[in-house]
């Protein structure tokens, strides 16, 4: 038996990724190998040729995200994916892809951290890297899923949302999501939806490149077409060449980050159980969800009225969503693989104290990790 | 007259480079070389990193990309293996793709990726002010270096050729009407193609270093320019400050889209080549 | 009641045990239609060092993945029982390949000590198929999973051309289990 003909399969976070990227029209990726990311490169290279995509192991992270870019302002739907340094290393041109609003996925899968760290451990700790990590002011997309299923699920929005919003997505995955092995019950790639990015309808001589509208994503064109415009990272006016003029820098900036603070309600997804009569939360995201989920739902067995809530979109954040269904409890327990991230960002949106369980010691948040502090 | 505003964002004008920048010398040459060559212009991309030289895509009418300091290769390796049937031209300078983006530089050459390169090298960083570049020759100043630099200098094209690259050349910005020649020359090689052009930069390199105006170091290529042909039978004493011009170095090799474009045809259901 | 079946399969690195776990999770999941999960720990090492791959098997979704009452544990090596060993729960299997692991006294709970490496050896002729023999043992003694979705397992994750044998080692390891269950 072909166990790639099934469509329920055994798959690992970083398998799904693949196979999720290739269903949502992927066909170019430049990477460097790193732990514990390396699978999802391994895989794309056998898959890509075959369907006539492109796979390039580059000189390092910084040309792997750099040759994304190219690659998408050519038309190809495009993705790297990496860990920690190599994170660390693409911050440059991720600001170049925010600022010149070239769609593309960069999936990070976290290892624990700073500097060489633990290569084979999961952690948290690039939640703050993946919203700040770049210079300057700027709006972004990020997505942390929990299980195998979720991975899949989210590749194929994190692609589309980057295709909608014209803005690099960061998919946050761990080491334990990115090698555990779980069933997947694949869809028929027919019922999902894609979204590819609006290419313009105008003329060459009409088109304005960067020309705001009403949702404030302007519409694409892909080099080669005879169009002959300019891209930079410098700021620009809507045709898209270099200015300083305060006002239409002001103006730029204002969109870019508008663009996607004013689409979170379309954006942000949280996932919930149990919470209707709680009085108790654990918010959670990406593997440590599972863990969450797991104190969840035996103490729903013992009638303890507990509830699990999990962002499966980091940022934009979702403060104001989780201050309304949190708004009466008692307690919040907040547990990540990092030293509070996320729950200082809970704590301000809600406006009170959270417990904070953290780990940064290469182990995954245990049941009674969380147990112990409810 | 060569009619350059056919090919100029002429709105875009005039340009930032300073009275004397070797800068123009290049552009009007790159132009003459691209219509000389009859290529469709659609199919033409120009890719810059960061500095003076690679504000030229800037004032170029065709599709242009400007792109972080020294990644110019990087992005342009993913915009030609997207869209293959492109020309990609990498405008580049000395710090740009030396210093900054030496890594880019020689994995680029290495894989020998069908990218024409034209490097300014003007031996210095003319934007942020006159630091010293990976080619400043020895004992020469910049800011950074008050009491002249104490690093040796690179040989860009040695450099280039040693990486991989399939075609080099080098020349000045006083042999105006070579780089013409030399600049189609790469233009029309399948591969990785690299044009060293020696650029005066009067406001910082010849300012700190007392060497005149641009006109003075315009003389000076002349003076120390010596054709390789020449070269070729000259002791390599001889050649110490000399620039050498002309085609440096050409061979043949697999070009990069070509060997991946066979796995994209050969490979069959199984996942084995045929 | 939902149960929650727990296997951690421990030795060292390029002893197949992450295969092995995986052949398992496959079998469970897909081919006995119930849910499982597998995951692993490793060092940086690619050989050696000490590995171990878990499989939780479960009638519902599986949140939390890694072990936290161990009903089967397999160990390949010393260092594996005595870094791993404290885990298994009381009255839990334990199954050891007793060439390289010291039998504990005062287990309660079964324990099978047996020379796995050198029953690979001995009927394929090469001990690195120690690990599928392993899987043999562990489907002959729990019923956990199904013979026959074990061996369509096999046959979907091991490298092609070498399924035969493998098959091979899993049946000696079940036979061995069947004949040990009925003594």
């Amino acid at each position: 038996m072909n166990r790639n003909q099934l469509n329920i399969r055994l798959m690992s976070g970083n398998e799904a990724c693949a196979e999720a990227a290739l269903i949502a029209g992927m066909r170019f990726f430049a990477g460097y190998p790193i732990t514990p990311s390396t699978e999802i490169a391994e895989i794309l290279s056998r898959r890509l040729p075959k369907v006539k995509g492109v796979f390039i192991q580059m000189e390092d992270e910084i040309a792997s995200m750099a040759s994304v870019i190219g690659a998408s302002l050519a038309g190809v739907k495009s993705m790297t994916a990496t860990s920690g340094p190599g994170f660390s290393l693409m911050q440059e041109n991720i600001g170049f892809a925010i600022m010149a609003e070239i769609p593309c996925v960069v999936v990070n899968v976290q290892r624990g951290g700073p500097s060489t760290g633990l290569p084979t451990n999961p952690a948290q700790g690039d939640v703050m890297q993946a919203r700040w990590g770049t210079h300057g002011d700027h709006p972004a997309i990020v997505v942390a899923p929990g299980t195998v299923n979720q991975v899949f699920e989210w590749t194929i929005k994190a692609f589309n949302l980057s295709e909608y919003y014209r803005i690099p997505v960061i998919m946050l995955l761990d080491e334990i999501v990115s090698h555990i092995n779980e069933k997947v019950i694949l869809p028929d790639p027919s019922s999902l939806a894609i979204i590819n990015r609006k290419h313009t309808t105008k003329m060459p001589g009409e088109y304005i490149p960067y020309q705001n509208n009403a949702n404030m994503v302007p519409e694409f064109i892909e080099f080669g077409l005879g169009y002959h415009y300019h891209v930079t990272g410098l700021s620009h006016d809507e045709s898209g060449f270099p200015t300083n003029t305060p006002g239409i820098v002001n103006k730029l900036i204002r969109r870019l980050n508008d663009k996607i603070e004013k689409h979170r309600h379309q954006i942000i997804k949280l996932k919930t159980e149990f919470v209707d009569d709680a009085d108790t939360f654990i918010i959670a995201y990406g593997s440590t969800a599972r863990s969450a989920h797991f104190v969840a739902r035996m103490n729903r067995a013992k009638g303890i009225k507990i509830g699990f809530i999990q962002p499966l979109v980091l940022w934009p954040f979702p403060g104001k969503e989780i201050a309304d269904i949190v708004k009466n409890a008692k307690s919040i327990i907040v547990p990540e693989m990092n030293l509070g991230q996320l729950s200082h960002e809970i704590e301000c949106a809600c406006a009170r104290p959270v417990i904070s369980v953290n780990r940064v010691d290469g182990n995954m948040i245990t049941p009674e990790d969380i147990l112990e502090r409810l | 007259m060569f009619p350059y505003s056919k090919y100029l964002r002429t709105n875009r004008l005039p340009h930032i480079w300073c009275t004397g920048c070797g800068c123009g010398i290049i552009l009007k040459a790159m132009l003459r070389a691209v219509d000389r060559s009859g290529i469709d212009r659609n199919t033409l991309i120009f890719v810059s990193g960061i500095g003076c030289s690679s504000r030229t895509p800037g004032y170029i009418d065709f599709d242009t990309l400007h792109t972080t300091h020294g990644r110019a290769l990087a992005f342009a390796t993913g915009i030609k293996l997207a869209k293959p049937e492109m020309k990609v031209i990498v405008l580049t300078g000395d710090g740009d793709a030396c210093a900054i983006g030496g890594n880019h530089f020689i994995h680029a050459a290495r894989r020998n990726l069908d990218l024409t390169v034209i490097l300014y090298n003007n031996r210095i960083y003319g934007m942020t002010g006159g630091q010293p570049s990976p080619t400043t020759p020895y004992g020469e100043k910049g800011t950074t270096a008050p009491y002249g630099s104490i690093e040796p200098s690179f040989d860009v094209c040695r450099l280039a050729a040693a990486a991989g690259a399939v075609f080099v050349a080098r020349s000045t910005c006083y042999h105006a009407t070579q780089l013409d020649k030399l600049i189609l020359k790469a233009m029309n090689i399948k591969g990785f193609s690299l044009v060293e052009i020696l650029s005066p930069c009067p406001t910082y390199y010849a300012h700190l270093n007392r060497l005149g105006t641009s006109l003075d170091l315009l003389m000076g290529y002349k003076r120390n320019s010596i054709p390789v042909e020449k070269a070729r039978r000259l002791d390599p004493s001889e050649l110490k400050d000399k620039i050498v011009t002309g085609v440096i170095y050409k061979t043949e090799r697999p070009e990069y889209f070509e060997e991946y474009h066979k796995l994209q045809q050969g490979i069959t259901e199984n996942g084995r080549l045929r | 009641m939902s149960f929650r079946y727990e296997i951690r399969l421990s030795g060292s690195g390029g002893q197949g045990l992450v295969l092995a776990g995986q052949i398992l999770a496959e079998a469970a999941a897909i081919y006995d239609g119930k849910n499982a999960t597998q995951s692993q720990s490793y060092g940086p090492e690619a050989r050696g060092g000490s590995s171990r791959s878990e499989v939780i098997i479960s009638d519902e979704e599986i949140d939390y993945p890694k072990a936290v009452s161990i009903d089967l544990l397999l160990c390949f090596t010393q260092e594996a029982w005595n870094k791993y060993g404290r885990d298994l729960k009381p009255g839990g299997i334990l199954i050891i390949d007793s060439d390289f692991v010291t039998e504990p006294k005062d287990r309660q709970g079964a324990v099978y000590a047996l020379p796995i490496a050198a029953m690979a050896e001995k009927a394929i002729g090469r001990s690195l198929v120690a690990n599928i023999v392993a899987l043999g043992l562990i489907t002959g003694i729990t019923g956990i999973v199904t013979k026959e979705s074990m061996e369509t397992a096999i046959q979907s994750r091991v490298p092609k051309g070498t399924e035969k044998i493998n098959l091979k080692a899993f049946g000696c390891g079940f036979d061995k289990a069947i004949e040990l269950k009925t003594n």
